[in-house]
């Protein structure tokens, strides 16, 4: 290989993002999001160094950029945003037989299916949100099951995603009322046969656990992937993420988390208004649904002030992008947190649902959700305020390396 | 402890299920109405600062700036001074209030229509209202080549279609025929299986109504000669006549070149609907000076003939020159946020007056309405919407909306307030058509 082309293939391979970090990013504004109502930064800049994490994040005139270093500039600097519940990457673009991989209908309980095993990092809808800012997605099997799988968080890279994986399996995904039907008069048929079921497995995996503890292996029983995964959860490891709309499904999962000592998180949750005092006295976090999602079916009563009004009662939540099964096959975090900061969050907070507020729901706060020197380089950047119709997103990066400059 | 809340939910229940009393318009509905202090974008003419906006018997008797629009002596007014005043949207395609068309057995059927099936009081109507929309054209799905008749709605407050629909000058309730290509309307037989399929049983039957026509015309209204009363090929008759605008769903850019060809054959008006792949076929669709409804959504794909749809066709077309409306196929998309459409076409490149026309006066001429709404000028119906501000910013809301000089959607009343954020019992009752999205998502 001549030197030319050396060099071409070097400079190629830097145009494409793909050298080692060592990246500024300079912002006319730069939200740290590392304090509640922290102002942000004007003319800040993020330093990344060479293995992808934050070395430097200041005022440009205490943070000086060393000579050589990439430079990207851009009005507002944000955290790359943290999508706390999709199922992109399982849920393809195409809406076609074979690439929807969410949901395997053939058994109620499937707390054995890995979200690993079906997750295309290279799907159109993973590239789209990736565009528009999103590094972190907590994506999974979908609701739609009485247990439908597994979930993970995982970088949106498109290559190598295996090494971007911050928790293989996240959250057990369940799902409570209508939705937990299963198809063709099969169990569960209705809600108290539901939580009839999953407390029966959840008795039988905890009988499970014992017996796989005792000391004599003669009498630990055959290994069993399904129950060890609801062991995960009997054990605190994993909480349960419980898809439900209805007030009485939101008990019903409180009921749940109460008996077996489970960490759980409820998910979409339109009905939530009419049960924010259990809520809070449970300590448990709310995902709130797309603030632009159909109030049809079971979230008939869903409203854009959710998140307003989980914040107003002191309970923890983030926003997620959700699970569409038509047209749009995903909404964007960005843009449905928009209509949450206009609806009574407010821009801040707004922008906390999809930062920092999602990384502490997920538990990956020690890596993402905020610009502080140690945490990955994951950033987006934008030529206005994000949330505003008519700015647009203009750059990611994701551990310091560029994976999008395009103008979406 | 938890009776009180139910009570009261209960109660709010009730007066949600209880439509709007009708109320008496009082002594003073026969006064002129002033609308004084806002930032009036009327879209037919330059933005007017510190506008005043006259209103009389439903209708827009004058408009400019302060100075130099005389408020009538008797006038009631209304202070909007840091308010945005824009022309009530148009939706040129909606689904709201569980409009039927066609039943599930042959692909042909434009005899059926909106009209007879419509539910005026879903709660979609309200929330339509909330998102500043005065004018919707509701159609029937598009799992047919030939679904039925359309119908054009006034969004005033009242109990019936029949308070609501615009007429023709001869009386009858006014709309389009719809029409679709593509996967949607390809099933099993008697439904046609290809494209090829799908266009000859089109031209078929529109040869056959050209037929009719023909046939009526010889009789010269001799009972003897005139051939027997066929509703089917009446419906087809009116779109032949160019008196129905044909209402044609479309994606992809062969099927958009398809139907202007069927349309070109038999000298239909059309206006093709959604068009996702407007963009690879812009100067077509432009050279044909055929107008298009434009439907944004958040992401590509979600089903084949939308893997390529693109904010940026809003842009393409206005570019060369074709008329371009949007839509929200509510509910694909939400009326409430329907100006939000707009702002991701200004986001793509669009200019903001072609995208608020766009929401406006190009969907009211697309409607065959644009002598009465559209924009704010004399003469016109006095339907407009108040804005907080910029009308392309997420931050903006949808204060109040008025048809004919009154007003049906107030952001300050907590009823209206429900329809426009959601919460309990927003939506009550509410029937949803989300277009064949039960078909086996994504055929």
């Amino acid at each position: 290989m001549s030197w030319r082309l050396v060099l071409l293939v070097a400079t190629c391979a830097w145009l494409a993002g793909v050298a080692p970090a060592q990246l500024a990013v300079r912002g006319a504004l730069v939200h740290t999001m590392v304090a509640d109502g922290a102002e942000a930064i004007r003319d800040g800049v993020v330093l990344v160094g060479e293995d992808g994490r934050i070395t430097a994040v200041g005022p440009a005139a205490a943070v000086p950029v060393p000579a050589g270093w990439r430079v990207l500039e851009a009005a507002v600097v944000t955290p790359g945003l943290v999508d706390a519940h999709s199922v992109v990457g399982l849920g393809g673009w195409l809406n076609q037989e074979q690439d929807q991989d969410q949901l395997d209908r053939s058994a109620p309980l499937q707390p054995d299916l890995r979200a690993l095993d079906a997750y295309s990092s290279r799907d159109r809808l993973v590239t789209w949100i990736r565009e528009l800012g999103v590094t972190t997605v907590h994506t999974g099997h979908a609701p739609g099951a009485l247990v439908s799988g597994q979930t993970m968080i995982v970088k949106t890279v498109a290559d190598d995603f295996e090494s971007h994986v911050l928790r293989p399996f996240a959250m057990l995904a369940c799902t409570l009322g209508d939705g937990a039907r299963a198809p063709d008069n099969a169990s569960p048929g209705n809600r108290s046969r539901a939580v009839a079921m999953l407390r029966q497995e959840l008795a039988k995996a905890r009988d499970y656990l014992r017996k796989r503890d005792a000391d004599d292996p003669a009498k630990q029983p055959d290994p069993d992937l399904r129950l060890d995964a609801l062991g995960a959860a009997l054990r605190g490891e994993v909480p349960l993420l419980v898809t439900a709309h209805r007030a009485r499904d939101l008990r019903a999962a409180l009921r749940l988390a109460d008996e077996f000592g489970l960490r759980i998180v409820l998910d979409g949750a339109a009905e939530a208004p009419l049960e924010l005092d259990a809520i809070r006295t449970a300590g448990v976090p709310v995902i709130a649904h797309a603030p632009m999602m159909r109030a049809m079916g079971e979230a008939e009563n869903a409203t854009m002030r959710l998140g307003a009004i989980l914040r107003d009662a002191g309970i923890p939540f983030a926003y997620q992008s959700g699970y569409e099964s038509y047209v749009p096959k995903t909404r964007v975090v960005l843009w449905e947190a928009a209509i949450a900061a206009a609806h009574g969050l407010g821009a801040d907070a707004a922008l906390r649902a999809i930062t920092i507020d999602a990384a502490r729901l997920l538990q990956v706060d020690d890596r993402v959700g905020s610009l502080e020197v140690g945490k990955d380089g994951d950033l987006a950047l934008y030529d206005g305020d994000p949330f505003e119709y008519t700015s647009h997103c203009i750059g990611v990066v994701i551990e310091g390396t560029v994976v999008s400059q395009a103008v979406r | 402890m938890r009776l009180a809340p139910a009570l009261s939910l209960l109660a709010s229940a009730l007066s949600l299920a209880a439509p709007r009393a009708q109320s008496d318009p009082g002594p003073d509905a026969r006064r002129p109405l002033a609308f004084v202090g806002a930032t009036i974008l009327p879209v037919a003419g330059a933005p007017i600062e510190d506008g005043v906006l006259v209103v009389r018997d439903g209708r827009i008797e004058a408009i400019g700036p302060r100075a130099g629009t005389p408020v009538p002596a008797d006038a009631v007014r209304h202070n909007l001074a840091g308010k945005v005043l824009i022309p009530g949207l148009v939706c040129t395609h909606s689904h709201v209030g569980a409009p039927a068309g066609a039943d599930s057995s042959e692909p042909i059927q434009p005899e059926c229509r909106v009209l007879d099936s419509l539910d005026v009081r879903d709660p979609g109507l309200r929330k339509a209202r909330a998102g500043g929309l005065t004018t919707l054209n509701v159609m029937p799905g598009s799992g047919h080549l030939i679904s039925g008749q359309t119908i054009y709605l006034k969004l005033r407050l009242g109990s019936t279609v029949d308070a609501l629909c615009y007429r023709w000058p001869d009386g009858t309730p006014m709309g389009g025929l719809k029409m679709a290509n593509g996967t949607n309307s390809m099933r099993r037989p008697p439904f046609p299986g290809t494209r090829g399929k799908s266009a000859a049983l089109v031209r078929a039957i529109f040869a056959r109504a050209r037929a009719y026509v023909a046939a009526k015309e010889r009789a010269a209204g001799d009972p003897e000669k005139l051939p027997p009363v066929d509703l089917r090929l009446e419906a087809l008759a009116e779109a032949l006549s160019g008196r129905r605008v044909v209402h044609f769903h479309t994606h992809r850019h062969d099927d958009i070149l398809t139907a202007m060809r069927i349309a070109d054959e038999f000298g239909l008006r059309i206006v093709l609907h959604h068009v996702s792949e407007a963009w690879k076929v812009a100067d077509e669709i432009a050279a044909r000076g055929v107008p298009c409804s434009l439907i944004l959504v958040d992401s590509p794909g979600g089903k084949l003939e939308t893997m390529d749809i693109d904010f940026h066709n809003g842009v393409e077309l206005e570019r060369r020159g074709a008329r371009v409306a949007f839509h929200t196929d509510d509910g694909i998309t939400d009326s409430r946020v329907f100006l939000r459409m707009g702002a991701l076409a200004v986001r793509a490149g669009m200019s903001r007056d072609g995208a608020l026309r766009a929401l406006t006066l190009s969907g009211a001429e697309i409607l065959d309405l644009a002598d009465r709404i559209g924009s704010l000028e004399p003469g016109k119906d006095a339907d407009f919407a108040v804005l907080s501000g910029d009308p392309f910013s997420v931050y903006t809301r949808v204060e109040q909306t008025w048809v004919e000089g009154r007003k049906v959607f107030d952001l300050a009343d907590p009823q209206d307030r429900l329809f426009a954020e959601g919460g309990y019992g927003a939506s009550d009752g509410q029937a949803w058509h989300l277009c064949c999205a039960g078909q086996g998502g994504g055929q």
